[in-house]
């Protein structure tokens, strides 16, 4: 009966909230209305739930690991609720959940498969206890939100306590791979990761640094004429091997990865899974993606258990189109624009060595990680060649959303674009980020703070030149751009 | 372990007009917040600027080079100045020498912490710093974060971000960087960023300090030529993309 009520107050609200914003309407002031006048709401709704709350988190991923989840429990028969994209408060979840529920507040679904970040994830852990956690990693954006990547890390491990079957974890990031994090949990943790040869890919915040601080010859404006330095390689050999070291320990607390990335040769994927190896052919770019496929997979073999049908759901990962901005592409006059979100340096690093339309740029990758690639900067050579053809456009905004400090964009190593250049820089820090191409000797050609013009100039150099585009653009600069080319060409509708 | 320098030449013909050396202090586990920004900028304008910069790496239990031209540090994760902070100590006397010497040195976040006198956790108990600075820092009980706008004697206007929970108490011994004119600064309450002593600089504004106030940048590396009895002769570098970054940011809501 409460239910019922609260249903009814929700929906009213949501019909204020439209009229008064004029048709679009937001999905706080129901949520809130709801919070406010029945606070258990939340948790006797998705309590009902046969198969229980399963939580996505993590700093990087999480949309496009979410719809993956979704896409794979969806294939093996479950009804699935879920919080589409850009709702991923408790209150979006609550509003989300009024779209779903009949007038008695009955969902009809047989797991919650919920994105929310860090702080959210503590605030939602309080109401519902979730089944199962998938803790995906702890970059280094966001820290003018939360500080520190360690305070990060402590959030998601309140909502890792709150689990009461399974935490999967990134057996590769050494904030969620060790004691610190997995000690105390009363759920069982498994974890993901990759094999050896992609781990040199695979730089965690730390290694970044450590990279940086090791392999001063990219810096260095002669790294044409003098590739080799005799003392980098050597250094990151010693940061790798001690990486493994402590990996290996035998007090580490996590446990080994029950899905391995093993290669990655474009998308051609080698995955071993309990130890056993599969090929996969993956429809969604990026070797980052490649890697969330992973997570996703083994967050569903643990909640299924022996119901899971390993072929079908490989199957069904395959087919994964990137979720909207990450990685999407979007036909403009005829040509490919993709949209790559970048949001920290380890993202913004990866999306640059993956370019994923870059075929030959994942082949030299693979091979490299086939030849058994010890050395970072092997691997990172092969796959540091941006298509040439591509124009390239950057875009950077400062708000909330973002992350007002523009501080990582000096992590970020860009030397990979000297030769390519970047066409177009743009966004409300702009100036930020072509400055920070100077000090990299990154030719740029157009800079223009405002989006509109600047997607103008892009769409105009293309199409003198024929050539297909590339946007690596921080998040509120996304769902502007995303928003024009709607105007321009045909984009998939996502509900916000 | 030492290592021999990365070596960033001089830009254009002709012979260098000389060398800077730059050391930077715990690369491994004091560099975030994009403090590799501050390193490069000084290597890019001193090669602009006609000169071979060169970079030492120093992280702990390294041997100090004998003699360097400039000291760069920066900030770090509670774990990674729990690493350091013992390492400093040892090294503590020779940098005060240096700075005494008229080193100029640049130190953000957390190294400007642990180069004031102490630092007084949350529970009572002090990491005790190097004393280079009189200063003196306190656990605060949120943190300062935002945009932040300094109007300096020296430097003029300096925009940054800040972001940390200590709070910084200067000594007599110690001049502030500016007065806040957007943000919190050494602590919320003065009114007033930074510490000075002789040409070591320590500050919030953290990582890339640098390119956006490229006056600071070419503060230091004039000092560091000077030192070694060097003219300091600049070349003209065109500063309008720093400028612009620099006021977009003094723009934007904190």
């Amino acid at each position: 009966m409460r239910s019922r009520l609260t249903v009814a107050l929700g929906r009213t609200a949501r019909t204020l909230a439209r009229l008064r914003g004029g048709g679009s309407g937001g999905t706080a002031f129901p949520g809130l209305v709801m919070e406010r006048a029945d606070p258990g709401f939340l948790a006797r709704t998705l309590g009902q739930l046969p198969h229980g709350v399963v939580l996505v988190s993590g700093t990087n991923g999480k949309t496009t690991t979410t719809k993956m989840v979704v896409q794979l429990l969806r294939d093996q028969g479950l009804k699935v609720f879920t919080n589409r994209t850009g709702s991923n408060f408790v209150r979006g979840v609550l509003a989300a959940l009024l779209t779903e529920v009949d007038a008695a507040g009955h969902l009809d679904a047989d797991v919650a498969v919920l994105e929310l970040d860090e702080a959210h994830a503590v605030h939602f852990v309080r109401a519902v206890k979730p089944r199962a956690a998938l803790m995906l990693n702890v970059m280094r954006d966001q820290l003018d939100r939360f500080g520190e990547i360690d305070y990060t890390a402590s959030l998601l491990r309140q909502a890792a306590l709150s689990t009461r079957d399974v935490v999967v974890v990134n057996a590769d990031d050494p904030r969620l791979n060790g004691e610190r994090f997995l000690e105390g949990l009363s759920a069982r943790t498994a974890a993901f990761g990759v094999g050896p040869a992609l781990r040199s890919v695979f730089l965690s915040d730390d290694d970044l640094r450590a990279e940086q601080a090791a392999t001063a010859d990219d810096r260095a404006p002669n790294d044409d004429d003098a590739p080799d330095s005799a003392a980098a390689p050597g250094a990151l050999a010693d940061a790798a091997a001690e990486s493994d070291a402590d990996r290996n320990a035998l007090a580490s607390p996590c446990p080994a990865p029950r899905v391995r990335l093993v290669a990655l040769a474009g998308n051609e994927a080698s995955i071993e899974v309990d130890g056993a190896e599969h090929r996969a052919t993956f429809a969604i770019p990026g070797i980052h993606n490649v890697l969330n496929a992973c997570a996703a997979l083994t967050l569903v073999l643990e909640v299924l258990g022996d119901r899971a049908d390993l072929p079908r759901l490989l199957d069904t990962l395959a087919e994964i189109r990137p979720a909207f901005g990450r990685g999407e592409v979007i036909t403009l006059d005829g040509r490919p624009v993709q949209l790559a979100l970048v949001k920290n340096p380890a993202g913004f690093r990866m999306s640059l060595l993956s370019a994923p339309t870059a075929r030959a740029d994942a082949t030299a990758l693979a091979d490299a990680a086939r030849a058994g690639a010890t050395s970072r900067a092997d691997t990172a050579t092969a796959a540091n060649r941006p298509r040439p053809d591509e124009l390239i456009m950057i875009a950077i905004n400062d708000e909330y959303a973002d992350g007002r400090d523009m501080s990582w964009l000096w992590d970020v190593d860009f030397t990979s674009l000297k030769r390519a250049g970047v066409a177009v820089v743009t966004g409300v820090r702009a100036w930020d980020m072509a400055l920070r191409l100077r000090y990299d000797e990154v030719p740029v050609d157009v800079v223009e703070p405002d989006l509109e013009a600047a997607l103008d100039a892009l769409r105009e150099r293309a199409a003198a030149a024929d050539r297909p585009m590339r946007i690596y653009t921080s998040y509120t600069a996304m769902l502007a751009l995303r928003a024009r080319l709607g105007n321009l060409t045909e984009v998939e509708e996502v509900m916000k | 372990m030492s290592t021999a320098p990365t070596v960033y030449p001089h830009t254009g013909d002709g012979p260098a007009r000389g060398r800077i050396r730059v050391l930077q202090l715990y690369p491994r586990d004091m560099n975030i917040y994009g403090d590799w920004g501050n390193l490069l900028t000084l290597a890019r304008r001193g090669q602009w600027h006609g000169y071979d910069v060169e970079r030492f790496s120093y992280n702990p239990g390294d041997e100090l080079p004998q003699e360097v031209d400039l000291v760069l540090g920066g900030g770090g994760q509670d774990s990674g100045q729990e690493r350091i902070k013992d390492d400093l100590v040892r090294i503590g006397p020779c940098l005060r020498q240096w700075a005494a010497d008229g080193v100029p040195m640049l130190v953000i976040c957390g190294l400007y912490q642990l180069f004031g006198h102490r630092f007084v956790t949350g529970e009572g108990s002090q990491i005790p710093g190097i004393g280079l600075l009189d200063a003196e820092t306190t656990a605060g009980p949120g943190r300062l974060i935002g945009n932040i706008v300094l109007d300096s004697p020296e430097f003029g206007r300096v925009v940054g971000y800040e972001n940390h929970s200590g709070l910084t108490t200067l000594g007599p011994g110690a001049e502030p960087l500016g007065a806040v004119r957007l943000g919190d600064g050494n602590n919320g309450k003065d009114g007033v960023e930074g510490a000075r002593f002789k040409h070591v600089i320590g500050t919030y504004l953290h990582g890339p300090l640098l390119p956006k106030n490229p006056a600071v940048a070419d503060w230091l590396l004039e000092r560091a030529v000077e030192l070694r009895g060097g003219a300091w002769d600049p070349l003209p570098i065109d500063d309008a993309d720093a400028r612009r970054a620099s006021n977009v940011a003094a723009s934007r809501p904190r």
